[in-house]
């Protein structure tokens, strides 16, 4: 390797590069400045603004024109000069060039004080024009609700275009006309609709491409920037969030190779829009003969005291949102468990708990996040990657572009933006599926398979010859871990990447999932992973077998729960609840009987442990809306009051050092230590003849109650409200069309061990209209969970009937 | 990142043999034979001249789009190359087209007072097309033919060295 290396002279500073990089790679390693606009490391040269021309010589001959730092590979002993005349000559040129078009107007543009035009224009450009004619008007488009447009203002540099082409895999915008006439849009006006689409907002280096929540609502100058963790999905994006006062205005991304590169998604980069929603929890309330009073927080706390108190141990159940921060489960754990109780959840969209006793003690992705790019195979099982986890999306994307194969296995194919080979079945036949691809490579397990067709033999072998080259990856996803045979799909899905030679990784739901693990806010796991004496009762046991008294943290329950109406029939039958929740919600307004606020995102400090492991701290950005207080606080003095050990934490620091001392020496590992074994479980979705399997995917923009509350991403075509997505032919078969009202029935307790809650047919009734969808599996109905009206609904994977209104 | 040297194709998920007709499929196909099989989308000029000729002189969003599936590629991709070459129309034509070069040796050679002869005379102005949609008028970028200056392509057939007179003749003599 290092024989490969060159050496050059940059502004006559010694460099090393290799052989094939641009100037501008080198000069940005070096800090030399070059100014640029088009040219950006993560996107294809088009070295078509020309700011970074230079002048260069080679072997003593000087290159007759200056030449462009971004397309100019460097060579064994070249000389460049990024600030003789001739090169500072050809930057002004250029720059005149470019302000001729564009208005300068920057008091008026949202961009000003923070724009690389205007930058650049200071430094390497003249004080006075001489363009005296008329500069040209562009039409603005409308993008959609997240991205305003100001096209005059384009420069052609064509990153968005780029970005759209090569990051997100859909080119929407594009360079039409000529010349003068040259425009960037959509062409025929359309909303930009993907998940990473905010991204061209940092891109555009000037105020064609601009934030629309956020424009002209505060100056770069009056922010200040501190540094986060994004609070969604499990990638854990690294966040910049602007501050101005004790608001967060907006949220960029920063920098980190190994986890989102320069990118966030759409959710990281708009859901602060919920934390000053209308609906925030600001007061500490307590019900009162069924009104609701605000009380001080020493009132609260004492009522939530006896709350808990109250039910005795075995009856106290704790449910926790599993976005909620590593100190908060662990305190969580800790009140809970002191208290007498092991009956707390944070795997709220779970229904299947057989394989509890196998689990890994440290589940994760099976490999770092950056090295899903490398991989040559890979078998993604019951997920909708890019709405759950759209950065590991589009590494997967980059894999496939380097002629990865990309399988999948879902109850609905997806619409992906690479080549993919796709196995769709409904739910009762995924296993089927996966022994299906065991048997291929000459292992067959006990159980049914289905016919083996040529798309199981290509994926079986391309995983196979992946997994021999270390290449391979088999991965679990959120429709999977809701499945009601979860665990016997896990199983499988072991046997299989075993046999195939391939790592097993689970795509954990939400930010903070692996930091259950780790913080022992689980049934059967104490902090740093062991086990309890006797595991107490799942999410799922806690609602079907329902306590006296909940602690409910950070959640909606009429959303979160993989059955919204057991769990609210639970709730509702409950004594004492006792909700820490940043919004207020009707739901919780029935169920409960002490809400206290508690600080969201960006209000406290904490730690997230995302997919791959990886523990990231983050303080504290803003205060607390109202009288909210950070939720580790409300732990701590909880368990104070009660006069219980191991809460005299002085800040959120130390609470962060108990877990990670808890769990010194644990290293992420995905071995099942029964996987063998759990393939012999038999199946419990099998439906009854006839029967439609509910599929209740969770849209991108229903994550989580932030999510939920952030207004523009709700205004977004991605945001999926509730409708039932059928199989044309399925939906024939039904005498249904497109259009059609429709009344949903979902029974209680239809494969889980009790019907006795809940049972009421009327509950659980939803309205909602028919979409025909080819992708979706015969046998099963796509109806989003986590939506407006999804709440009167079952079990989010489970039997449902459709029955048309008025027929 | 480096320069791009694979083609952005997508997948476009259609039967192709629904697309255009099965004669422009046999025309384009012959163009696409000529190119390395990955990068099929370099036939999207001729494909849209032949669509173009097929469709009565101009081309409609749709029958982009339909190139731009036959070819697998974006259809924001086929509209760029269709709206920056000047022989692309994207609205109804009339039955010939008289393109003028105003490049700057035809410009120099007289093409502005050419373009204004055919504007007054026919009541049109570029870009336009007569009432009696005989002509469609355009305004052209360098036809490559400088010597001659000024050039003027009618349908396409290049016509050197015109004046308003000759244009007269050439003009009386279509249909
Ligand atoms: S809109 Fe912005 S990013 Fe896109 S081409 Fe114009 S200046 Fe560049
Ligand atoms: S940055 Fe080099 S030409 Fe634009
Ligand atoms: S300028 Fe008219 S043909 Fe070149």
């Amino acid at each position: 390797m290092s024989d490969d290396k060159i050496t050059l002279e940059i502004d006559g500073r010694l460099c090393t590069a290799v052989p094939g990089e641009m100037i501008i790679a080198v000069a940005d390693r070096e800090g030399i400045a070059i100014p640029r606009f088009c040219y950006h490391e993560k996107l294809s040269i088009a070295a078509n603004c020309r700011m970074c021309l230079v002048e260069a010589e080679q072997g003593g001959r000087p290159f007759p024109k200056p030449v462009p730092a971004c397309a100019t590979p460097v060579n064994d002993g070249m000389k460049v000069l990024t600030r003789s005349k001739k090169a500072l000559d050809a930057q002004r040129g250029t720059m005149e060039f470019l302000l001729i078009n564009h208005p300068l107007d920057c008091p008026i543009c949202d961009q000003g004080g923070e724009c690389e035009l205007q930058d650049v224009s200071m430094g390497y450009g003249e004080d006075v024009s001489r363009f005296s004619e008329r500069k040209r008007v562009v039409k603005d488009e409308d993008l959609g609700p997240l991205i305003a447009t100001e096209m005059t203002r384009c420069i052609h540099c064509t990153r968005c275009v780029r970005f759209g082409a090569e990051i997100a895999g859909l080119r929407e915008l594009g360079a039409t006309g000529r010349g003068e006439d040259m425009r960037i849009g959509t062409f025929v006006e359309r909303t930009v609709a993907h998940e990473l689409s905010g991204n061209i907002i940092d891109l555009c280096p000037v105020g064609a491409l601009t934030s629309k929540p956020y424009r002209f609502t505060a100056r770069a100058w009056e922010l200040t920037s501190e540094e986060s963790i994004a609070p969604h999905d499990s990638v854990g994006s690294n966040l910049r969030l602007h501050i101005r006062g004790s608001q967060v205005m907006r949220v960029h991304p920063r920098d980190n190779e190994a986890v989102n590169e320069c990118w966030i998604s759409d959710r990281d980069r708009f859901s602060y829009e919920g934390l000053s929603s209308p609906e925030r929890l600001t007061e500490p309330l307590l019900k009162r003969n069924g009104q609701w009073q605000t009380v001080d927080w020493q009132e609260a706390l004492h009522a939530a005291l006896e709350a808990l108190q109250a039910p005795g141990p075995d009856q106290l159940g704790c449910l926790i949102s599993p976005t909620a921060t590593l100190e908060e489960q662990y305190l969580l754990q800790r009140l809970v468990r002191t208290l007498g109780s092991d009956h707390i959840d944070t795997r709220l969209r779970q229904q299947d708990f057989r394989g509890d006793a196998a689990d890994p003690t440290f589940p994760w992705l099976g490999l770092p996040i950056a090295e899903l790019e490398q991989q040559q195979g890979v078998l993604l099982i019951g997920s909708d990657l890019r709405q759950e986890q759209p950065l590991l999306a589009h590494r997967l994307r980059m894999a496939a572009l380097d002629g990865a194969t990309i399988a999948l296995l879902n109850p609905y194919a997806l619409a992906l933006n690479h080549a993919s080979l796709q196995l769709v079945a409904a739910p009762p036949a995924l296993a089927s599926e996966l022994r299906a691809l065991s048997q291929v490579l000459g292992k067959p397990v006990q159980g049914a398979t289905v016919e083996i067709s040529d798309r199981h033999r290509q994926i079986a072998t391309a995983l196979q010859a992946a997994g021999k080259a270390g290449q391979g990856l088999v991965l679990l996803g959120a429709l999977a871990e809701a499945d009601p045979d979860y665990s016997l799909i896990r199983a499988l899905a072991a046997a299989l990447a075993e046999t195939a030679e391939c790592r097993l990784g689970f795509l954990a739901a939400a930010a903070n999932s692996i930091g259950s693990r780790l913080a022992g806010s689980l049934p059967h796991r104490l902090p740093g992973g062991a086990a309890p004496k006797r595991p107490g009762l799942d999410a799922q046991a806690m609602l079907t077998d329902p306590r006296q008294g909940y602690l409910l943290w950070g959640l909606e329950p009429d959303r979160d729960f993989a059955d919204p109406s057991l769990a609210m029939a639970a709730l509702r039958s409950a004594k004492q609840v006792v909700a820490c929740s940043h919004f207020k919600s009707a739901a919780l307004d029935e169920v409960a009987d002490v809400l206290l606020p508690i600080s969201a995102f960006a209000e406290t400090a904490g730690t997230f442990v995302n997919a791959e492991g990886r523990w990231q701290r983050f303080q504290g950005a803003v205060a607390p809306a109202g009288d909210a207080r950070p939720g580790w606080k409300v732990l701590r003095v909880l368990g104070t009051m009660l006069e219980f050990d191991g809460f005299g934490q002085n800040n959120a620091r130390e609470v962060h050092d108990e877990v990670a001392h808890a769990c010194s020496g644990l290293a992420p590992d995905n071995r099942l230590s029964d996987a063998r074994a759990l393939t012999a479980i038999t199946e419990r979705s099998a439906p009854s003849a006839g029967a439609l399997t509910r599929i209740g995917n969770l849209p991108i923009y229903a994550s989580d109650a932030l999510v939920r509350h952030a207004p523009a991403l709700q205004r977004t075509p991605l945001a999926e409200s509730l409708a039932v997505y059928l199989h044309p032919q399925q939906a024939a078969d039904l005498g249904l069309t497109e259009g059609d009202q429709v009344r949903l029935i979902q029974g209680a307790g239809s494969h889980s061990g009790s019907g006795s809650v809940g049972d009421n047919a009327a509950a659980k009734e939803a309205r909602a209209p028919v979409v025909l969808d080819d992708r979706i599996a015969l046998g099963c109905t796509r109806i989003p969970a986590g939506v407006d009206g999804s709440e009167a609904l079952g079990p989010i994977i489970g039997p449902v009937r459709i029955e048309k209104i008025g027929a | 990142m480096s320069f791009r040297n694979t083609p952005l194709a997508v997948i476009q998920d259609v039967d192709k043999e629904t697309l255009l007709t099965p004669e422009l499929r046999a025309e384009i196909d012959k163009h696409v034979a000529k190119y390395p099989p990955e990068w099929k989308q370099s036939a999207v000029m001729p494909a849209l001249t032949l669509v173009q000729d097929h469709n009565g002189g101009w081309l409609s969003r749709e029958l982009m789009d339909q190139v731009a599936a036959y070819l697998d590629m974006p259809e924001t991709a086929v509209y760029e190359v269709a709206t920056f070459y000047a022989m692309y129309d994207l609205e109804p034509v009339g039955r010939h087209k008289v393109c003028v070069c105003n490049s700057i040796s035809c410009m120099l050679g007289g093409a502005e007072e050419l373009m204004h002869h055919i504007e007054k005379k026919h009541n049109v102005a570029p870009g336009g097309t007569t009432a009696d949609g005989k002509l469609t008028f355009k305004e052209f970028e360098c036809l490559g033919a400088c010597r001659h200056a000024p050039v003027v392509m009618v349908d396409k057939a290049y016509h050197e060295c015109v004046t308003p007179d000759a244009i007269d003749k050439i003009i009386d003599d279509l249909d």
